[in-house]
């Protein structure tokens, strides 16, 4: 993985050397709320409902074992002993006191870790594919591409005060687990006819209570031409987003309202305007050098069959469905990618007790060359295991109680931290998840559903990602009281689409039983198990959905 | 309508309620104000204590008085008083046994 340079370490520390003043002069009363508000969100910390809560940028998603255990350090020292890992790769802490931040900040950079581009108008923390570099279906590894915007982003000038906030999400394999179509860049690596690589360009995609998939404006970019293409689409986005209306101020509505051709010849003209031709030197030599920190680890050459590992899949029924769920297949023969499910049953999606980083830390160490991903689905991903340590990797998450065998099955469920948190929240997200997970705890039946992926939001914003969910929940507030809409149809992949709304929300105390009608819907109505509950509903389409739902209501 | 005075502690972040000696995280001993007059005064004291960086973000809460206790009425303005209701070991529902 990347390592800090001098720079990159001197960058750091005097960021956070500058922040610890900044909340001293806070705390001395020499800056109010208003001024200091803005410099607290550029280092990650936000006022939320019950307290403060500081965001930590994990680079696309990429973490080491010493990193997990430093996560966890502040956890037990500075926080409640947990972490929360967010839909966009990052954790949250939710208990911070001001006071403790310029440490924690201290004891991030001891380890390369802040907590910039977490918030504001600027570049946010670039996210990537969690399977970046060993994913069995990749063209290239995405991370050093990941890593230059990162460089080149953090703190740019130019771009530090933007319209609105700035996401962008890179995939280095066809299939797309990185949603990039619903962000403000997706870049999709794929090769021209000269085998050569380079970037679909996806702009103006995104959620929110505006939610599009992006278009594309670029069929083939290529990749050492990202940094200046890029520029010149921040440049159009700087000039002509909108700033009169924060609700208007994505680059989405740009691109929506001039249409996507006039977008295109924007960006095409500003990139023409000038004489990249240096830019694209640097920009090939910086991703050179970075590419060397994303070198494979030392892999063995290990057969591809392991029979002591069919073995166990044949003995260890348990062990077997693990394996089905959670691991999948690696480039290099013989190793494997291991997910660890952050969301048992009645569990809180996406955290993580301190103890469980550093249980997994461990395992990382022991089985992974000491590194961990971090999925925007929340959760955690070992990228290197050889297949003959699965089994003892299984029964050491057993142990820990982290081995959940659900990814992608109905109780996998993304949830923002929704009203139980978050001060934007118009309804609680946490409370549903756990129950749907209840309701649906039973693993048999959740294999028969089959692939089922539910997201929540606790608002419009739509961190929860609900859009992009097959079954999506809005929790709203209509009349003093949570409701939830339901959503179907939605899809974050390559084949990226918004859900549709079903009709009026459910009451809290309902919405559990219209998920399992839903669910119903598609078991008594599909053509069988390989018909997958997104294919069933693109089928047959909403409105079967919806005699289901609000019929017996109608009828009453 | 009866309304209180709720904000965050500067320092600690904490949900804070304004009471007739200071603030406090319990909000059955906030100050109830029942008419513009009182609430104005309040509203004067909580935006003093921001000027002096005791607390940040002040803003009126409507709230029903329950014999002793004091209810806010919006849901989420109930859980600011007692915490996640998701973690009830964490937040002042793990202090105050609200």
């Amino acid at each position: 993985m990347y390592r800090y340079d001098e720079f990159d370490a001197r960058f750091v520390a005097e960021r956070t050397a500058q922040f610890k003043d900044q909340v001293e002069r806070r705390l001395r009363g020499e800056l109010t709320e208003e001024e200091f508000r803005p410099l607290r969100l550029m280092n990650g910390l936000y006022l939320q409902l019950h307290a403060y809560m500081l965001r930590v940028a994990i680079p696309y998603g990429v973490l080491s074992s010493r990193q997990l255990r430093q996560l966890a350090m502040i956890a037990d020292s500075f926080d409640k002993g947990y972490g929360h890992f967010t839909t966009r790769q990052n954790i949250q802490f939710n208990w911070p006191k001001l006071a403790d931040v310029p440490s924690i900040l201290e004891a991030l950079a001891e380890v390369e870790m802040h907590a910039i581009q977490t918030s504001g108008n600027c570049i946010r923390n670039v996210t990537t594919d969690q399977y970046a570099g060993v994913a069995a279906d990749e063209i290239e590894d995405p991370r050093p591409h990941c890593e230059l915007l990162r460089q080149w982003s953090s703190l740019h000038p130019e771009f530090s005060f933007l319209p609105r906030k700035f996401k962008i999400a890179v995939t280095g394999a066809p299939h797309d687990r990185a949603a990039v179509k619903v962000h403000d860049i997706g870049l999709r690596m794929h090769r021209n006819e000269q085998g050569e690589p380079g970037f679909e360009v996806i702009v103006g995609g995104g959620l929110g209570r505006t939610p599009m998939v992006g278009k594309t404006i670029r069929g083939f970019l290529p990749a050492d031409e990202l940094l200046p293409y890029v520029t010149a689409i921040m440049r159009v986005y700087n000039r002509f987003g909108r700033r009169d209306n924060k609700y208007k101020a994505r680059i989405k509505i740009l691109v929506h309202e001039i249409g996507v051709d006039a977008f295109s010849e924007l960006v095409e003209a500003e990139s023409a305007r000038g004489d990249h031709g240096e830019a694209i030197e640097l920009a090939a030599a910086e991703v050179a050098r970075i590419e060397a920190y994303f070198a494979p680890p030392a892999y063995e050459a290990l057969p591809g069959k392991d029979p002591a590992h069919s073995a166990q899949l044949f003995e260890n029924k348990a062990f077997a469905r693990w394996v089905r769920h959670n691991v999948a297949p690696h480039k290099v023969t013989g190793y494997s990618i291991a997910n660890i499910s952050l969301k048992p049953v009645g569990g809180i999606p996406g955290d993580a007790t301190a103890d469980e980083m550093r249980t997994v830390a461990g395992l990382a160490e022991r089985y992974s060359f000491g590194e961990i991903r971090v999925a925007h689905e929340q959760n955690l991903v070992l990228p290197d295991v050889a297949t003959r340590d699965l089994y003892a990797l299984w029964q050491a998450l057993e142990t820990a109680g982290l081995a959940t065998p659900n990814l992608n099955l109905v109780s996998d469920i993304i949830a923002c931290p929704g009203m139980d948190y978050c001060s934007l929240a118009t309804a609680r997200s946490i409370p549903v998840a756990q129950a749907i997970s209840r309701r649906f705890a039973d693993l048999a039946r959740q294999e028969d559903v089959g692939d089922l992926h539910i997201n929540i939001s606790g608002c419009i914003n739509a961190c929860g990602h609900h859009h992009v969910a097959h079954l999506g929940i809005l929790g709203l507030e209509k009349k003093g009281v949570e409701s939830y809409q339901i959503t179907l149809g939605g899809s974050a992949d390559e084949n990226a689409a918004i859900g549709q709304l079903v009709g009026p929300g459910f009451a809290a105390d309902e919405i559990v039983d219209a998920v399992e009608a839903v669910v119903r819907v598609y078991l008594d109505g599909r053509k069988g198990r390989e018909e997958r509950f997104l294919d069933f509903f693109r089928r047959v389409g909403i409105k079967h959905f919806k005699e289901a739902l609000y019929a017996p209501a109608q009828a009453r | 309508m009866s309304k209180i005075i709720t904000a965050n502690h500067l320092i600690g972040g904490d949900v804070v309620f304004l009471a007739e000696n200071g603030w406090t995280p319990n909000v059955d001993r906030a100050s109830v104000a029942d008419d513009d007059d009182t609430l104005a005064a309040l509203a004067a004291r909580a935006a003093d204590a921001e000027a002096r960086n005791i607390v940040v973000g002040a803003y009126p809460v409507e709230v029903r008085c329950e014999g002793s206790r004091v209810v806010p009425l919006h849901y989420r303005e109930v859980m600011r008083t007692r915490g996640p209701t998701v973690r009830p070991d964490l937040g002042h529902q793990a202090t105050l046994g609200a």
